[in-house]
């Protein structure tokens, strides 16, 4: 594995003649390429099911079923996508879960920024004792309360009703954790201090000082947030009871429940799902991978 | 955590603590700043501790969500416990967990190292590897049904066409287990592999070289050096794999039903959960199978939280090895 790596260092800590120089060199070539073997690999086993599923919602049930399975595009795309939207409101879903998501996103980078800014840049009284219970806030898990959860959603009347999605989310421990981190590092102490000096109280810091500054944990949450409130099912699953009312994923697993046998239409409606995040997570990849990298460290 | 504090906040800006204390009251001079922290704890205190302590009283019940509630006591968690489809969920949890925790994180730490290596196209390979793990669970469920598929599934003609025995993928306990796990696997071994790369790419290079110097071979390094320095993240990785595993519940919901398949081979703890709060209306029984779920995850922290202490000892070792042969290099 670490073969390239060695090879390298062997030159600069023994340098020998130019003969081994040479083979030293043709065999980093060697390992060079089959590195890359073995990625493009990898790569195909991970991009395969992606490919597999536009090649499928291209294609009517029969073309499905039948032997030889298909491998390349067929022509019934169009017809898969009418066929979906006649089965179930796909694009009210569509619209529902990015309004959802949207919103959720928006609270989560409004509510934890404002908290990490107060807990990474003062000092306040309980700060640390108030810090320690948002940590251990994360040791409690999800599905542990679903039960309860939804009891409570009946009580407030919110069954079927999206608040239950959106303001359980509003602010949370993950979020407030890692703005802290950007407050810390990326907010000089002497701008806040003019800026007070100058009467500019904590909101009006936290806008014109602290957003701009923590502007990429804040994005990265940002999308971080839609995606996961996106893919969310278990809990949309439960809440979620009027079928003109659901989340995209809701409303794909319904549709593969009750029309199985229709894989071409069932496959357009799932196509419809993934790409538009696929589009938002490459758009912002390379910071997001970063982030998620960074964070995983830290913790 | 909390250690960082006064030495970040300088007291320019922070107004001290003392001068604060010493006031009649702190609340006034700092209601900003509690009004910004307020919403999370707010928001925790209603949807977080509450339905927690709920969900306690409610396993000592008997209740269908609609009409009174019966205090039964231990009746619940009695039945748990001579339950045989809920030790046949945690059989089954287990058994997926395993085969498909130690084959994603031997590759992720595979494809980290290859990572590793001064490539080119590395900012695509990461993306192409991290794919799947933004991807809707729901929709690759559906696709992987018909990748599996018993009768026109690709993997069942492939097999059909190099003329070996087709394998029934979707209808026997193995098969289900496979598939399960290797959706498990597709989705997050490329999140795992972009962790072990950061932590690579966190070990300094002075290291490898001054283990160089004092002639280390390749295997050397790696087993010396490598190992140790990434001990910590492999760590986050498994514990992060074990909730992960724990609570699996989408890909058999969505590939099998509500049921968990032919035999309930594909039903897992959280899926049973739901199967009985959400389809039986047993609100009673769900909250004490998702207590029972608790109590595993317990005894599984504490089985990490061993490893950890263990490892530490470990790792301490090699570090003062390390010291040493860097004082003798110097």
């Amino acid at each position: 594995m670490t073969a390239t790596l060695d090879s390298g260092t062997t030159r600069l800590a023994d340098p020998t003649g130019s003969s081994a120089n040479a083979l030293a060199r043709r065999r980093s070539l060697v390992t060079r390429i089959v590195t890359h073997i073995c990625i493009v690999i990898g790569v195909l086993f991970s991009i395969f099911p992606f490919y597999w599923l536009l090649v499928m919602s291209t294609h009517n049930t029969a073309e499905i079923f039948g032997y030889p399975p298909k491998l390349w595009f067929g022509s019934d795309f169009a017809t898969n996508i009418k066929n979906v939207v006649q089965s179930v409101a796909l694009f009210r879903s569509l619209l529902n879960t990015f309004l959802v998501a949207a919103s959720v996103a928006i609270l989560v980078m409004f509510f934890d920024s404002l908290a990490a800014y107060a807990f990474g840049k003062y000092n306040f009284p309980a700060k640390n004792v108030l810090f320690t219970i948002l940590l251990a806030t994360f040791l409690v898990p999800g599905s542990l309360s679903l039960v309860p959860s939804f009891v409570l959603m009946s009580w407030l009347g919110w069954i079927g009703n999206f608040a239950a999605l959106i303001v359980p989310g509003a602010a949370n421990a993950f979020g407030i954790f890692l703005l802290r981190q950007f407050a810390q590092t990326s907010i000089p102490d002497e701008l806040v201090e003019s800026a007070r000096v100058d009467g500019a109280g904590f909101f009006r810091t936290w806008w014109s000082i602290a957003v701009p500054m923590m502007r990429g944990g804040i994005a990265f949450l940002g999308i971080f947030t839609f995606i996961a409130s996106w893919n969310d099912y278990v809990w949309p699953l439960i809440v979620l009871v009027d079928p003109k009312r659901l989340t995209l994923q809701v409303a794909l697993s319904t549709l593969n429940s009750i029309y199985r046998t229709d894989y071409g239409m069932v496959m357009a409606g799932a196509v419809i799902s993934v790409v538009p995040l696929i589009g938002i997570f490459i758009i912002g990849s390379r910071h997001f991978i970063a982030n998620i990298a960074a964070g995983a460290l830290k913790g | 955590m909390t250690i960082t504090n006064p030495a970040v906040t300088p007291a320019t800006v922070t107004q001290p603590a003392t001068t604060g204390r010493k006031r009649p009251n702190p609340i006034k001079r700092f209601w900003p700043q509690y009004v910004s922290i307020a919403p999370f704890y707010v928001l925790f205190l209603v949807f977080g501790l509450f339905p927690l302590v709920f969900s306690i009283w409610l396993s000592f019940n008997d209740w269908d969500g609609m009409g009174s509630m019966n205090f039964v006591g231990l009746a619940q968690y009695r039945f748990l416990i001579t339950d045989p489809r809920f030790w046949n969920a945690v059989g089954n949890t287990f058994i997926i967990w395993f085969i498909s925790t130690i084959p994603m994180l031997f590759l992720a730490l595979v494809i980290a190292f290859l990572l590793h290596q001064n490539i080119r196209f590395k900012g695509f390979y990461r993306v192409a590897f991290f794919l799947p793990n933004v991807t809707s669970m729901v929709a690759m469920a559906i696709v992987f049904g018909s990748v599996f598929s018993d009768s026109f599934g690709v993997i069942n003609s492939a097999l059909q066409a190099l003329g070996a025995a087709q394998i029934p993928w979707l209808s026997s306990p193995w098969g289900i287990k496979v598939t399960i796990a290797c959706m498990v696997i597709w989705r997050w071994t490329g999140y795992n592999s972009i962790i072990y790369l950061a932590g690579l790419q966190a070990i300094s290079t002075e290291l490898y070289e001054s283990a160089r110097v004092d002639g280390a071979n390749g295997w050397n390094i790696f087993s010396r050096i490598t190992v140790p320095m990434l001990r910590p993240v492999i760590l986050f990785t498994v514990i992060t794999s074990t909730i992960g595993g724990l609570s699996l519940f989408t890909e058999p919901q969505v590939l099998l039903g509500d049921s968990g398949g032919p035999g309930e081979a594909g039903m897992t703890i959280v899926l049973y959960q739901y199967n009985q709060a959400f389809t039986q209306f047993d609100f009673g029984y769900g909250s004490a199978i998702a207590w029972a779920l608790f109590i595993i995850a317990v005894i599984f922290a504490i089985i990490n939280w061993r490893l950890v202490s263990e490892r530490e000892v470990g790792g301490q070792k090699v570090f003062k090895v390390r010291r040493q042969r860097k004082e003798v290099a110097e």
